[in-house]
């Protein structure tokens, strides 16, 4: 049960996101932008949020033409699973993994704060741990995380049950209330909410652990 | 050769920062702004002698990294 935390210029959540994944039991290799392999073994690639390359050309723009993009792109090419958060999930959408794109919060603001959300769906490896319908707590720290889709492809999401997550009180003007992304087989992941920002007590909350824990459920299982 | 390229959100697609921009004109006394669209421009220098292989290679550029074609439009002008 392998991770792989990739790291950018400009990504500031990368260690929190490898002791995420830690904590729930994987193995964690740190893997730098430059490389174009992904260690032997991997089962998870997580893209962390930060300002890859500072937000150059548009968010994650560049990260998502990086030398070890090819790599993540075929790794979910084969059915591996693929976590980004933040950055992370705009860098999904500007590698074509996810449909969609994070515009500029509708409020222009940078909004940093918990917000409360509704898991959206219990139908993935990354949300099992949840009963659909839930509400949990999950901090967010972005400028640009207002989720612009048009109407056929929100309409497409909800019939595909693919809305992994849901904002209760939407702080920046996505369509459809929509926090967070899965791919067609579910193993892609995108979400603006930073669940590695609350696995424990000392963070001020614990939603966020359900998340890696159901992943490496779904390894256990097998 | 010398290109430039305009990308511009495509219409439909909200454009919070044009939005405040045009807030902020009618705040300075402009009242006859009725809408405000930003977008980027950006300057290539290229090694290309012949214009047809010059647009070719920067309309590939704009489909693959300088516009995002989920949300932006672009054009491309060779000098």
């Amino acid at each position: 049960m392998k991770a792989a935390v990739i790291t950018f210029p400009g990504s500031n959540c990368d260690r929190d996101l490898a002791d995420g994944f830690a904590g729930a039991g994987f193995e964690v290799a740190r893997v730098w932008h430059k490389d174009t392999a992904l260690p032997a073994g991997t089962d998870v690639v997580g893209i962390p949020g930060g300002f890859s390359f500072g937000d150059y050309l548009r968010c994650g723009a560049i990260a998502a033409r990086s030398p070890i993009a090819a790599a993540v792109v075929a790794h979910a090419g084969r059915g591996g699973y693929v976590l980004g958060i933040c950055n992370g999930f705009q860098v999904l959408t500007e590698m074509g993994l996810l449909p969609g794109a994070l515009m500029r919060n509708a409020g222009l603001k940078f909004v940093c704060r918990t917000v409360g959300l509704s898991v959206a769906t219990a139908d993935s490896a990354y949300t099992a741990g949840w009963a659909k319908g839930a509400a949990i707590a999950v901090p967010i720290a972005h400028h640009d995380g207002n989720y612009t889709a048009d109407a056929a492809l929100v309409a497409r999401l909800e019939a595909e049950d693919r809305v992994a997550f849901r904002y209760l009180d939407n702080p920046n003007g996505s369509a459809g209330d929509i926090a967070g992304v899965l791919s067609e087989n579910r193993r892609v992941l995108g979400m603006m909410p930073h669940p590695e920002r609350c696995v424990s007590p000392e963070q001020g909350g614990t939603d966020g652990s359900v998340l890696f824990r159901s992943l490496a459920g779904a390894f256990v299982a097998a | 050769m010398k290109a430039r390229v305009h990308v511009m959100l495509k219409d439909g697609v909200l454009d919070p920062q044009g939005e405040a921009v045009r807030h902020a004109l009618g705040t300075l006394g402009f009242s006859g702004v009725e809408a405000v669209r930003q977008g980027k421009v950006i300057e290539l220098d290229l090694t290309a002698t012949d214009r047809a292989t010059a647009e070719a290679e920067v309309r590939a550029m704009c489909e693959r990294l300088l516009a995002n074609t989920v949300i932006e439009k672009y054009t491309v002008e060779i000098a």
